[in-house]
């Protein structure tokens, strides 16, 4: 993670601040701070997300491809996470500097969508046993001031709603050999419900309290943290069960913005990093 | 690719644009807070990031510092996202390495490196979105990062690529002029001066019409300068608005 150095001073007032529910920008101790989610950022991609949480800046492009599925589940697609910490953040993630962290990050984001009911994977069958979609999840982190593991939550369930998959038929013909049909019409695809895909909360114990969504230099002063993820539900699909009240209130904010962005319609002004 | 007409009979390309004429740029300075200087570029459906850190101490062996002059350290990466084909590897691949090459020698060239000497600089590059010409939008992203961190350089740097179809030399590159094979020249040049930071061009050309292309390219890099000064200009505008001047 990117460092920053603080003075025993700084740290003594951040502590005693949170115990008064007071953070240093005024928040309150379950307050996030700004998100900003801009979606369909990158053309080349089936689908793309831009989220800036404070200084935190994360991009992700979901590419679908074609492929052969797992042989334990043969009628699935599935996904593929890559988070590439580029070193734009800091100059430590230069060349190999920004692997360990982004493995880990890619390893948390496999456990997340590890279980049945997160993406609805049979969506992405297209011939059982041969042909799937496979999704890749590309993670890159642009800036970073605390609260990864949110960020890049809410930056891939924005993208995978963003995501438009070209709808394929197959054609048997007489001697079995399958072919694959792609539509002509360039906007007929299918779109993946992510009603219960998961966002995660992140919770640093700092003194004899937790905040939610700390910054660089609160996470400096805090002696744990705890990743939950829980969708909108309220249904905890991983770590342990504490701040499900937090994860239901975000993740209706998360799917009001992103249903209200999307009936902006085509003629929506796209400001990506020009804004 | 055959039957694509890059250059039609009327003079205009694939994408309707003339023979000398730039894409579309938009450029922003200052995107990202924590760095001490960044900018992000569009060039048609190219998108490239630069973040500029420094100057600062040498990091890793002290042995590499220079006496006299600052060490420029330069690295590009591409997105996996961002070229048509998923990308594996973002950065560590032969061809990146190679484009951190050619950038650092661009801006050795460029930044007033004898102001801080034992000290480095660090560029960092990155292509969210390839369309042609993503070296020539690199150096002007990261000129304009530069520019944004205060780190004092000789002129601006303005690059572009330029290609040769059909006897005419055509400015600007797009992938699918790129990817019809034809000769591709890329051009880093300081325009106030004339000087040229980095030329080149790896393909068969005859001698003849190297002038045309070159000259092409030239003319395309001036273009790109004011549209970078301007771009300088409306920032200075505005950070004076705010700072009240």
């Amino acid at each position: 993670m990117a460092s920053v150095s603080l003075s025993e001073a700084e740290k003594v007032y951040i502590v005693h601040g949170v115990q008064e529910d007071l953070r240093v920008d005024g928040r309150g101790c379950e307050d996030y701070r700004c998100v900003e989610v801009e979606t369909d950022v990158v053309s080349n991609t089936s689908g793309s997300a831009r989220v800036k949480l404070g200084h935190t800046d994360i991009l992700v492009g979901v590419k679908a491809e074609m492929g052969t599925p797992k042989l334990e589940k043969p009628n699935e697609g599935y996904l593929e996470f890559f988070v590439d910490c580029s070193a734009n953040a800091t100059p430590e993630f230069e060349g190999r500097g920004g692997d360990d962290l982004g493995t880990e990050i890619a390893n948390t984001l496999y456990r997340i969508f590890n279980n049945k009911s997160s993406v609805d994977l049979k969506s992405l069958c297209i011939s059982p046993r041969e042909h799937c979609w496979i999704l890749y999840v590309d993670v890159l982190l642009l800036e970073c001031d605390g609260n990864l593991f949110d960020t890049i939550c809410i930056a891939v369930k924005a993208a995978l709603f963003n995501t438009r998959i070209p709808r394929v038929r197959v054609l048997e013909d007489e001697e079995g050999s399958k072919d694959i049909e792609l539509s002509d019409d360039p906007y007929d695809c299918i779109r993946l419900s992510v009603e219960n895909v998961p966002c995660i909360v992140t919770l640093c114990k700092i003194g004899y309290r937790h905040v939610v969504d700390a910054t660089l230099q609160e996470e400096a002063c805090s002696l744990a943290s705890l990743l939950v993820s829980v969708t909108s539900t309220g249904v905890v699909t991983c770590m342990r069960k504490t701040g499900k009240r937090v994860g239901k209130v975000l993740h209706a904010s998360l799917q009001s913005v992103l249903h209200k962005e999307e009936s902006l319609g085509p003629k929506r002004q796209k400001v990506g990093f020009l804004g | 690719m055959a039957g694509l007409e890059l250059l039609s009979d009327q003079g205009y390309r694939v994408d309707g644009r003339r023979a000398g004429e730039l894409r579309k740029i938009q450029a922003r300075m200052g995107v990202f807070a924590q760095a001490d200087g960044s900018a992000y570029i569009e060039q048609g459906n190219t998108k490239a990031l630069a973040v500029v850190y420094g100057p600062h101490e040498i990091r890793g062996s002290r042995a590499r510092a220079l006496p006299d002059r600052a060490l420029v350290n330069c690295q590009y990466s591409s997105a996996t996202f961002s070229t048509g084909e998923r990308k594996r590897r973002p950065h560590g691949d032969r061809k990146s390495c190679e484009m951190g090459l050619q950038l650092r020698q661009t801006f050795e060239a460029a930044i007033l490196t004898q102001l801080h000497p034992r000290s480095q600089i660090d560029i960092y590059v990155q292509v969210l979105q390839a369309d042609g010409g993503t070296y020539a939008a690199c150096v002007n992203a990261a000129t304009l990062a530069v520019l944004d961190a205060g780190v004092p350089m000789r002129d601006f740097v303005c690059a572009c690529s330029a290609g040769f179809v059909d006897s005419t030399a055509l400015a600007d590159l797009s992938h699918v002029e790129e990817a019809a094979g034809g000769p591709q020249l890329a051009l880093a040049l300081l325009p106030a001066s004339g000087q040229i930071a980095l030329l080149e061009m790896d393909a068969r050309l005859h001698e003849d019409h190297l002038e045309s292309v070159l000259e092409a390219a030239a003319r395309a890099a001036r273009d790109v300068h004011t549209l970078l000064d301007r771009v300088v200009r409306q920032h200075v505008r505005e950070a004076s608005v705010l700072l009240g001047d």
